[in-house]
């Protein structure tokens, strides 16, 4: 047995940002095992991948090569990762807490008998066992857990790591793994995939967030929001509230079953502050909060905070930063 | 036959909570909430609920049998009687002292024993989470004890045919799938809605009786159930921010201020 093992998801135009999280994730534990790191890379075509995987700190990486594998089909990808970690033997496997991971992580851990950490943001190996904390109650707690049978799996949460810096010129062994994935046996048939497309700057990479609450009662004023984080460079998010009233659809919403954002500035615009909702912006360093409630929880976290009124606040405030920026 | 669906629901603190009303109880664990806030049916369970009554409303009442399930030490009743005035039709509960602070792949084993007792089963459906402990495992687990294929964090269910058609939901969108049954789905808050429970739906509730179910009638023994992921410590984090209130004499000057402070601080 041995190894720390990352299933390295494919994102847009190479590997997925949580992919280098969890590369940087894995090393400490690599390290403290006195084992490799290693990643395993499923895919249609690899190509470059493993070398990227090596830029950002594996020492090994492992590849599945399938046409199954091309989109994120769950039981395809789980299959492949089973096969991959009955071969490997890793000591530890870390996915993300991504559709994929959350989904295929579990089932793999269950399929081998031993628990797993799910949305886990810290991560050590201690007296032979992983020790992992997790937010639990929607963030207002966390719980510190052991996992003491091999191999441990945990899902980690996006953006609770910083990548690695790459590496210009790794030295990394590249392996091919045979995977046999038979059509036959996969139930889950994916009749249609319907995509929202995106306008402008996505919310999970954004350097600045503009995002609204139930306070502002209606779709209207998301208007003025969509106007300042276009001052801004920035884009528009919201809290469940207003995606479960439907003013905007759930692609903008922020928290724990929403987006994870990693914003340098975060403007909050009558939402609360419910711990759920803080869970997707607990690494944001500036939050600036404008709600009518001084009482807020926002406001505990918030580092600049208005207690006033939005219908009155948010257009000086949007007519200023005009004039600051002179747009 | 009519089509047997199984709705697996959890007894939760109520997640609307103040956070500064909850606290720990260090030697067990747990959090609770103040003895004035009563627990409340974990919220992506009455998604399912509501998701397994659609199905019911789409193909006629006498055609689906929805049965809740719930493990647990201790029920509060009129809390987890609830998907029965919502429209479901019996509630089983497996009730033990055997079931406390259980994890999630021993919990998934429970209801597995409890699901294979009942019969043939067509559908399972789950919430996606439980705003407890929001592992997000135990429907996942089930589906693995149960053999089924499973497609989690859904918005849409409708049982077509001999299979189920479902709409996960995606970040950047959503995928329409499709399963034969029998298969386990996760639901999500992203379907809607659930239901209120009607006076009728009321009234029939309070004389249904739950069935309940120990460990031993299911073949299970308490000291076969330990974790496989052993909770260490549970604590409150502490946050320390301090937040810079910006004055001003009404809130159109706050405003500007605000704008004039981010200048200065670098961030706009
Ligand atoms: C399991 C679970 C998961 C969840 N996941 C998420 C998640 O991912 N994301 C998420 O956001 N939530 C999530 N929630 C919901 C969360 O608990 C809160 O209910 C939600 O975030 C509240 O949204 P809000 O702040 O917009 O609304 P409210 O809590 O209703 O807050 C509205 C705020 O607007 C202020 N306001 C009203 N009028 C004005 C005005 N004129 N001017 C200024 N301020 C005003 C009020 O003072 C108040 O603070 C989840 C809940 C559960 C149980």
């Amino acid at each position: 047995m041995a190894g720390v093992l990352v299933f390295a998801e494919v994102g847009e135009g190479g590997l997925a940002p949580i992919a280098k999280e969890l590369l940087a994730a894995g090393r400490p534990l690599a390290q403290a095992l006195g084992e490799p790191l290693v990643a395993f890379i499923a895919a249609e075509k690899a190509g470059p991948l493993a070398q990227e995987a090596g830029a950002f700190g594996a020492q090994q990486v492992y590849v599945a090569e399938h046409a199954f594998l091309k989109d994120a089909h769950p039981d395809y990808h789980l299959l492949a990762l089973e096969q991959a970690v009955k071969r490997i033997t890793p000591s530890a496997v870390l996915l993300g807490k991504t559709p994929l991971g959350v989904t295929v992580g579990p089932r793999l851990a269950f399929r081998l008998g031993v628990g797993v950490a799910q949305d886990v943001v810290s991560l050590k190996v201690e007296g032979g066992a992983l020790i992992a904390e997790r937010p639990v109650y929607g963030g207002n707690a966390m719980a510190r857990v052991a996992l003491r049978q091999k191999p441990f799996v945990a899902t980690v949460r996006p953006k609770a790591f910083e990548p690695l810096a790459p590496q210009a010129n790794p030295s990394v062994a590249v392996q091919s793994i045979p995977v046999s994935l038979d059509a036959s046996s996969v139930k889950v048939k994916v009749l249609e995939r319907k995509k929202v497309e995106a306008t402008g700057i996505r919310l999970e990479d954004a350097r600045v967030v503009v995002a609204g609450g139930r306070g502002l009662g209606g779709p209207e004023p998301f208007q003025q929001l969509e106007e300042l984080a276009r001052l801004l460079g920035g884009a528009v998010g919201a809290s469940r509230a207003v995606c479960d009233a439907g003013w905007l659809p759930y692609q903008y919403q922020i928290g724990l079953t929403g987006k994870t954002i990693t914003a340098d500035l975060y403007i909050a615009v009558a939402i609360s502050g419910a711990s759920q909702h803080m869970a997707g912006i607990s690494t944001v360093k500036n939050i600036v909060a404008i709600n009518k409630d001084g009482d807020a929880p926002i406001f505990q976290e918030a580092r600049f905070g208005v207690v006033g009124d939005w219908k009155k606040v948010l257009p000086a405030f949007i007519d200023e930063v005009r004039k600051l920026l002179q747009r | 036959m009519p089509l047997t669906i199984v709705v697996t629901a959890k007894q939760v603190l109520d997640p609307e909570t103040p956070a500064s009303a909850l606290q720990i109880d260090t030697a067990r664990k747990r959090m609770v909430a103040p003895p004035n806030v009563p627990p409340v049916v974990n919220g992506f369970d009455e998604n399912a609920v509501e998701a397994a009554l659609r199905i019911k409303d789409a193909l006629g009442a006498p055609n689906v049998k929805i049965t809740v399930l719930s493990v647990g030490k201790s029920f509060a009743l009129d809390v987890i009687k609830k998907p029965l005035s919502m429209g479901a039709d019996d509630l089983v509960l497996v009730q033990d002292d055997g079931c406390d602070g259980l994890d999630a792949f021993q919990t998934a084993r429970v209801l597995a024993a409890a699901i294979k007792q009942m019969g043939p089963v067509d559908l399972v459906l789950c919430g996606r989470q439980a705003s407890d402990w929001d592992q997000a495992q135990v429907p996942l687990a089930l589906a693995e004890f149960l053999g089924l294929p499973c497609v989690h964090i859904t918005k849409k269910v409708e049982v077509k045919d001999k299979t189920v058609v479902v709409e996960r939901v995606l970040p950047d969108g959503t995928e329409v799938v499709q399963v034969p049954l029998p298969a386990l789905i996760t639901v999500s808050n992203e379907l809607g809605q659930p239901r209120y429970p009607t006076l009728r739906g009321i009234m029939a509730s309070t004389r249904k009786q739950p069935i309940i179910r120990k460990l031993s009638d299911l073949g299970l023994n308490p000291a076969d159930l330990k974790p496989k992921v052993e909770l260490l410590d549970l604590y409150i984090p502490v946050r320390q921010k301090k937040c810079e209130f910006i004055s001003g004499d009404n809130d159109e000057e706050k405003g500007r201020n605000l704008a004039r402070r981010l200048r200065e601080a670098k961030l706009i």
